[in-house]
């Protein structure tokens, strides 16, 4: 095993880019709250870089990525980054430093726990969201994780396609978030009293940060600098760019076109490409960037508009819903002149099939544990803040500060 | 001493504002606030239908001049504000106890 340095290179600076999507997870979600909560909102990421970063160094990776335990879980020789240093795994990206693998994984790890926040955002306790962090990321991401890219995990072994984490990242926090939704209840007031976005521009900044931070998170996950990295990062941009015009058009359709809409389609697009990126001909994002749009657009109005469910940034909708679609696109789209695996379309049905079974098992899994250890939070130190702080907002009530101070402008 | 409280649209203030100065009236203070009459607020959309807002954004100019100067500063309010269409706005008419000018300490009718 000898260190590739232009791998090297690649790897540490989409790591880096990967951990930038969380700030810009914040700010996407914080501008979609009402003013009173966007710091609350946008703490809610923070912290969990914080948090999740010191877990995933401790336990985090190595219950994900350590010596296959049954195709289940990993062990825990990789505790505390013991037998984790500056050589390559032997089994992990081999041509780059462990600890760069280790960190590359770890910046998913944070955006993950994070993605689920936009559900539970303007109610839910501080307190309980970080209690509830650590045992999601033991018990559900990291058993997740190592199903899919565990050496051993038994998804993974099964032939179940995930380039970047469509499963791993996105049905697993959009499902979660549901599960979630229902144990803490509608914000009071929904539906019904206004809920107006109070800064659409830094929705729209940080859709932009994703985008960005996007090209690491599907192109890195090549793991190496080379021909099936500029793929997956042709592919990336063209699904975003599909599912954000798509978007658009649907609103323009409806009504007009919508800014938080376009911006909405094109982190789903993002999402759609994840699992995809690169195992589908760049081309073929197109297609699965238009889908994922519709899909999630009318996904918002069932859960939301009509089954009332207050999932109030729509992560069940846009990361749960466009991530199965883009683990069956997978299955259709894949394409053995990419990456040696023929989907659907080249006359292999079956993969699809693995995808489902992918699909179902992942949404089933992380739904009934997070409806446990959430319950769990609930009845230990109760999962949402009183009544009068949820009316003062959480910015005030829960951490004593406010997005916009002084009374002269 | 009468005070003029007008609730206009916001793109009205520049022409508003011109048509008091010709008048030579230049004191007043204008500030952002929302509210509703019979326009009955606007739909605006979120990332999948529609939502409701009710209380829209005007501008309130308040004026204190002097009785006989009201008509002419209302009437040229009136003609300058309006559009014709509902959300206009409203103008109010108040009587005024008193006036004190800080810097001087002038009252009344020559604090004006």
């Amino acid at each position: 095993m000898t260190i590739n340095t232009g791998d090297t290179a690649w790897i540490l600076i989409s790591s880096a880019l990967v951990l930038l999507m969380t700030p810009g997870l914040a700010l996407f979600y914080g501008g979609m709250a009402r003013r009173k909560n966007l710091l609350s909102t946008i703490m809610m990421s923070f912290a969990i870089m914080g948090l999740i970063g010191i877990i995933w160094a401790l336990w985090g990776y190595s219950l994900s990525f350590g010596a296959d335990k049954g195709g289940f879980i990993g062990g825990l020789n990789f505790l505390g980054f013991l037998n984790v240093g500056m050589e390559p795994s032997g089994i992990y990206a081999t041509t780059v430093p462990h600890l760069a693998f280790m960190a590359f994984q770890g910046m998913f790890a944070i955006i993950t726990v994070a993605l689920i926040t936009g559900a539970v955002v303007e109610r839910i306790k501080f307190s309980a969201l970080l209690l509830f962090s650590t045992l999601w990321l033991t018990v559900v991401y990291a058993p997740v994780c190592h199903w899919v890219w565990g050496d051993g995990g038994w998804l993974g072994g099964l032939g179940a396609l995930d380039f970047a984490g469509g499963t791993v990242v996105h049905i697993n926090a959009g499902v979660s978030a549901l599960a979630l939704v229902m144990l803490l209840g509608k914000r009071k007031g929904f539906p019904g009293d206004t809920m107006e976005a109070n800064n659409i521009p830094m929705v729209a900044l940080g859709a932009g940060l994703l985008w960005f931070g996007w090209f690491g998170f599907n192109a890195g996950s090549s793991l190496a600098s080379d021909g099936l990295a500029a793929s997956a990062f042709v592919a990336t941009n063209l699904s975003a760019a599909a599912a954000g015009f798509t978007w658009m058009i649907i609103s323009w359709f409806h009504n007009r076109p919508s800014l938080l809409g376009t911006v909405t389609g094109a982190v789903a697009g993002l999402v759609a490409i994840t699992p995809a990126a690169g195992f589908v001909s760049p081309l073929a994002a197109i297609p699965i960037g238009i889908v994922v749009s519709i899909v999630c657009y009318y996904s918002i109005v069932l859960i939301k508009n009509k089954l009332g469910f207050d999932d109030s940034l729509d992560v069940f909708a846009v990361h749960g819903m466009g991530g199965i679609w883009g683990a069956l696109a997978t299955g259709i789209f894949a394409s053995s002149a990419v990456a040696g695996t023929p989907g659907l379309i080249e006359g292999n049905g079956a993969q699809v099939g693995i995808q489902v079974v992918g699909i179902l098992v992942v949404a089933a899994f992380a739904f009934v544990v997070t409806l446990i250890i959430g319950k769990l939070v609930d009845v230990t130190i109760g999962l949402r803040v009183g009544q009068s702080e949820e009316i003062v907002g959480l910015d005030l009530a829960q951490h004593g500060e406010r997005a916009y101070g002084g009374l002269l402008r | 001493m009468k005070k003029i409280e007008a609730i206009i649209r916001e793109e009205r203030l520049d022409a508003v504002k011109q048509a008091l100065e010709e008048n030579s009236y230049f004191g007043m203070t204008v500030s952002q606030v929302s509210g509703r009459g019979k326009q009955k607020g606007i739909p605006l959309q979120w990332r999948a239908g529609e939502y409701r807002v009710d209380l829209l954004p005007k501008l309130k100019i308040e004026l204190v001049l002097l009785d006989e100067d009201v008509p002419v500063a209302v009437s040229a309010i009136v003609r300058n504000a309006r559009t014709g269409e509902t959300g206009d706005g409203k103008i109010f008419i108040l009587p005024v106890d008193g006036v004190v000018r800080v810097r001087t300490g002038d009252r009344d009718e020559n604090a004006i």
